[in-house]
């Protein structure tokens, strides 16, 4: 029996964004319709709507980015809010303040939401329970968990090339083991109704569980990638190994590194995402990232008004 | 109390008639989401005007976002024309509280600077909140505080008005 969702209010309307398991797809569409509004605003000369006018919103990342925090910036700067951002690693964490420590301190400034990036699974989670109920909680990635942000993006992306997600054969590939963003990606695929997922791996980088998430496992690139109509790289996470995973780079880019050959099996119209950074030459090979195939930076751009309504939605649901 | 319901058909021409002479072909159009739009589909054949129609949805210009959150179905705003220094009509269904007027207009200047704006309404209902007063109306309309008039199209594109009593009333 699963605890009650705490993402979503005793009326089903989201009030934090923590993870894509579990969530209605009826939310998941409703953020993506959503997004899909803000992309015509930023099409605008005024880029700027009012819906946060007078909030604050803290971004608290106690993990190095840059991508994911300055389209949380930009997004909510799109929406009037003020932005504080805290890279938290560096201050008070390293004079031994604990996070809800920081984050009461935070809220003691009027804080009204909070984006969040941890090491920690489950950080954006515990600060969710702890804040006042007036204060909204956006997860930016947690650990090996979470990084619903980034999968809400992927799903935006892929139902604007594609238009409609029955019918498609999606594949991830690479580091699914130390991937918030794979898991995300999966919870998100399946409750929109992708008929079929597929993960493409090492076994070393496959987590044992990860077929019980109604995907298939492969461990060739070659029959992992035939006729798929998604391509999703992931990023080799070296600093989060510890021990042997991997020979070397090079031996994952011979293996599981997508170039032009091994994509050709794959459908002639299909699109490669990359979450960023990308390792080029590890995971993915120039000609790819850079070819007409792929649609990496409009992924970036997505980001923008994918955020703008997560934030949106969930700062006006009390 | 009893209100008889007007033939929103009849009403649309004669707001065709109104607008005629004082709606150049050269006049922006904008429909408010979702009644608007329909509204303005109609005016925006019969007066023949030559810029394409835009639409407005004000889900994230309205006054009330604080208290009832983001409308769960926002539509894409649309204006495919310049608005600078344009004349520009503004199209709305019901006009009530005016409130819904001040959040296209708000929405309208994000987009650039028009030379004048008007507004069209097939109903006018009274109840203004906000000091905005419609140029063309179909019909004026008394109804109680509690009810609503709403406009519906049957699959065949015909306008129908209907007043129903309002869910949760006194909102």
């Amino acid at each position: 029996m699963l605890a009650a969702n705490p993402q979503l209010s005793a009326h089903g309307e989201l009030r934090h964004l923590l993870t894509i398991e579990g969530l209605p797809r009826e939310t998941i569409l409703q953020i993506l319709d959503t997004a899909t509004s803000f992309v015509s605003v930023t099409e605008r000369d005024v880029k700027k709507v009012p819906l946060l006018r007078g909030k604050s919103v803290f971004n608290l990342f106690f993990e190095p980015s840059t991508r994911t925090r300055t389209t949380f910036e930009i997004a909510a700067k799109r929406l009037s809010a003020d932005v504080i951002n805290l890279n938290v690693g560096a201050s008070s964490q390293s004079k031994g303040e604990t996070l809800l420590d920081t984050v009461a301190n935070l809220s003691a400034m009027h804080a009204d939401m909070f984006v969040v990036r941890h090491a920690q699974s489950g950080a954006a989670h515990l600060i969710a329970r702890h804040v006042a109920p007036n204060i909204h909680v956006i997860n930016a990635g947690d650990g090996r968990h979470a990084h619903p942000t980034q999968a809400l993006l992927d799903m935006f992306t892929i139902r604007h090339y594609k238009s409609e997600f029955s019918g498609l054969r999606v594949a991830i590939i690479g580091d699914v083991l130390h991937s918030r963003v794979a898991r995300s990606q999966i919870h998100a695929l399946t409750t929109l109704g992708v008929p079929e997922v597929r993960v493409i791996g090492p076994r070393t980088l496959l987590p044992s569980e990860v077929s019980r998430l109604g995907v298939h496992v492969f461990h060739d690139m070659r029959q992992g990638l035939k006729d798929v109509d998604v391509v999703m790289m992931l990023r080799l996470q070296t600093e989060r190994m510890s021990g042997a995973l991997l020979p070397s780079a090079q031996e994952f880019f011979k293996n599981y590194g997508l170039n032009a050959d091994k994509l050709a099996v794959a459908r002639p119209d299909a699109i490669v995402m990359h979450p960023g950074p990308m390792n080029r030459g590890v995971e993915i090979d120039s000609t790819v990232a850079d070819g007409g195939q792929s649609v990496i930076l409009p992924q970036v751009t997505f980001g923008i008004a994918v955020r703008m309504a997560v934030m949106s939605i969930v700062a006006g649901n009390p | 109390m009893k209100t008889r319901v007007p033939d929103a058909e009849s009403l649309l021409a004669a707001l065709i008639e109104q607008m005629r002479p004082a709606v150049p072909a050269d006049t922006g159009m904008i429909g408010i989401h979702t009644g608007g739009v329909w509204v303005a589909q109609r005016l925006h054949r019969a007066l023949g005007l030559t810029a394409p129609l835009g639409t407005i949805d004000v889900a994230f210009y309205r006054d009330d976002y604080g208290s009832r959150g983001l409308s769960p179905k926002v539509r894409p705003s649309d204006i495919p024309f310049d608005v600078t220094d344009r004349d520009i009509v503004l199209v709305d269904d019901v006009l009530y509280t005016g409130r819904t007027i001040r959040a296209a207009i708000n929405e309208l200047f994000d987009y650039g600077r028009p030379g004048r704006v008007r507004l069209a309404a097939l109903v006018d209902r009274g109840g203004r909140q906000l000091p905005i007063a419609p140029q063309f109306v179909g019909s004026t309309l008394e109804v109680a505080d509690g009810e609503l008039v709403v406009l519906s199209r049957a699959e065949d594109g015909r306008l129908s008005l209907s007043v129903q009593a309002r869910v949760g009333a006194g909102a």
